[in-house]
């Protein structure tokens, strides 16, 4: 059984993230990356389902240079191998032409059985990449799962839905992307940071997959930032100490904005 | 002029006021026609026509209910192929958005999510990096698909015939993929849904686990609850009602922060909130610095004494 982990690098969410005023993408360089929080779910989760299904995990990324920490991390953490997808061409691309690139990825590592990805990235937090690969794949895609079982051939997940909690039954292979609620990541120990240096990384650019450049990057997203701006910092209001009075101070300041 | 599609999102029938939204979005851009999936359109014609819904686009078919999401992609890319909308717009819901995936893909289109602002001439307004910056977009190719935040416009009513046209899909194997087998509705609480209430009332560690005053405040605004992280991991409030990053996304009128010291994760979460009023025992506590009102004190003195204070005011 073969698993992929799809990881992302993103800028740090603790830090002061820009956007490049040049052609408005993600500033990646002026700001650490390393790979997006809740990616470790889902590479903790590969591991978990690996160690009883006694499958191999390969984590996946598509990225600049510097997306080879987010690699690093999982193969630290217990994956054995790691595919970097890297392009220059692969600039400025947007959500549709990233799911396609992924697919196409999926489609030269073979026989994958289950792709586990994250509920979003904590950069562009879109969401949609998952649900858009199954599409390409032709696969069933199960979001937002909070507990996922993995027997022979099938998979039960057990999901938030809008206003219901859902078990869901899908046959692999499939697309499944997991919450933070599905389990608590483990540290890479010092073992798997000294293997994690032997491991394989395989380098793919876009003529390794038969993804032409014109398909690709900001010129050819099929949606463009127009313009953007820095979000003058939220007035900083009135701060009141209670002293006997906050409770009463507070229903006076909602009924003065006709919130009672 | 043509047609815009909105996508009802319902429960049984019950449209939510995210749909509203949408429709009074859409008649800024040209002619609001609803897309109503599953069964119970019925329920939800009387509230479509009322927002200017002239015509519902209806695809009733079991394997709306039975399988997750992508029946009802594939249903609204069918409407769309039909219908050759000027652009189709999806409530940001963790299900909208897989919604509007899989239909950017299907049509061949550009997509957009988390939109806070739609204008006449589909040019969005989205608020990224937990609030930090503002970005005007627009999709350059074929029918933009458009996720909108809740509470994004105020629904304004107008006259629809809200007209129902009946589609027949023929969905794909692939769409038969995920099959729900159990489906168990949330215990309902009787207070509004979390993302599309116009007041949240929130709680985090400061309450050490005590919900009480922040559920007595709610009800008193007519709020829906919220839940920091801190609060859930702590096991006091169910993963529901998380608001931030991990959690839920939510834009009130009015987000009363109680005991949350408003980490980037959470301020993630709500940083479009249009007010923000703050209790916290740490005067230095990040979520002071975007409150309109901060109180510095004990939430557990506080909040009865606004609750009851609103209940004087209330008569």
């Amino acid at each position: 059984m073969k698993i992929v982990v799809l990881v992302k690098h993103v800028p740090d969410a603790t830090a002061d993230r820009q956007l490049d005023p040049a052609d408005s993408t993600t500033d990646r360089d002026g700001v650490d990356g390393l790979l997006s929080e809740l990616d470790e779910y889902a590479v903790e989760e590969a591991l978990t389902v690996a160690e009883t299904a006694e499958a191999e995990v390969v984590a996946l990324t598509m990225g600049p240079p510097q997306a080879a920490d987010a690699l690093r991390k999982a193969l630290q953490m217990g994956a054995a191998s790691a595919v970097h997808v890297q392009d220059d061409a692969l600039h400025g691309s947007d959500a549709v032409a990233t799911s396609l690139v992924l697919a196409k990825a999926l489609d030269k590592l073979g026989a994958v059985d289950l792709i586990l990805t994250g509920m979003a990235s904590t950069d562009g937090g879109m969401s949609v990449v998952p649900a858009m690969l199954a599409e390409r794949l032709g696969r069933p895609h199960v979001g937002f799962v909070g507990d996922l079982e993995v027997t022979g051939g099938t998979v039960v997940a057990h999901r938030e839905g809008e206003s219901a909690v859902e078990t869901v039954e899908v046959a692999l292979p499939a697309v499944v992307s997991v919450t933070d609620q599905i389990n608590e990541p483990r540290y890479p120990s010092f073992k798997g940071i000294m293997a994690a240096k032997k491991k394989p990384v395989e380098t793919w650019s876009l003529a390794d997959l038969g993804v032409s450049p014109d398909e690709v990057g900001l010129s050819a997203a099929w949606s463009a930032v127009e313009s953007f701006a820095l979000r003058p910092p939220r007035g900083h209001g009135e701060v009141v100490t209670d002293e006997g009075e906050g409770g009463v101070k507070l229903a006076e300041f909602l009924a003065a904005r006709k919130f009672v | 002029m043509a047609e815009v599609l909105v996508l009802v999102d319902h429960n049984a029938g019950t449209v939510r006021k995210t749909t509203a939204e949408l429709l009074t979005i859409a008649r800024r851009v040209g002619d609001p026609a609803a897309v109503y999936l599953g069964a119970g359109v019925d329920d939800a014609r009387g509230v479509l026509a009322e927002y200017g819904a002239g015509k519902v686009y209806v695809v009733d078919a079991p394997e709306i209910d039975d399988y997750l999401v992508a029946p009802k992609a594939e249903a609204l890319a069918a409407v769309g192929e039909q219908a050759q909308p000027v652009a189709v717009l999806i409530s940001s819901t963790p299900e909208g958005k897989e919604v509007a995936a899989r239909v950017a893909i299907r049509l061949g289109s550009g997509i957009i999510t988390d939109a806070v602002d739609v204008g006449d001439d589909l040019t969005t307004t989205q608020s990224i990096f937990a609030g930090n910056a503002t970005v005007q977009a627009k999709v350059t190719r074929g029918i933009p698909v458009i996720t909108v935040k809740p509470n994004s416009a105020t629904p304004e009513p107008a006259t629809g015939e809200a007209v129902v046209e009946k589609v027949d899909v023929r969905f794909s194997e692939a769409a038969r993929g995920a099959r729900v087998t159990d489906r168990s509705a949330r215990e309902r609480t009787g207070r509004p849904e979390l993302t599309e209430a116009a007041i949240i009332v929130s709680g985090g560690r400061g309450t050490g686990g005590d919900f009480a005053p922040v559920e007595a405040l709610a009800d008193a605004l007519g709020a829906a609850v919220g839940a920091s992280r801190a609060a859930v991991d702590s096991g006091w409030y169910p993963h529901a009602y998380q608001i931030g990053q991990t959690g839920k996304t939510v834009s009130p009128q009015l987000y009363v922060a109680c005991g949350i010291s408003g980490a980037i994760q959470h301020r993630a979460g709500m940083q479009t909130s249009k007010t923000v009023v703050a209790v916290n025992k740490d005067a230095d506590a990040p979520i002071f610095a975007m409150a309109d009102l901060g109180v510095v004190g004990d939430l557990h003195k506080i909040l009865p004494q606004a609750t009851e204070e609103i209940a004087k005011r209330k008569g």
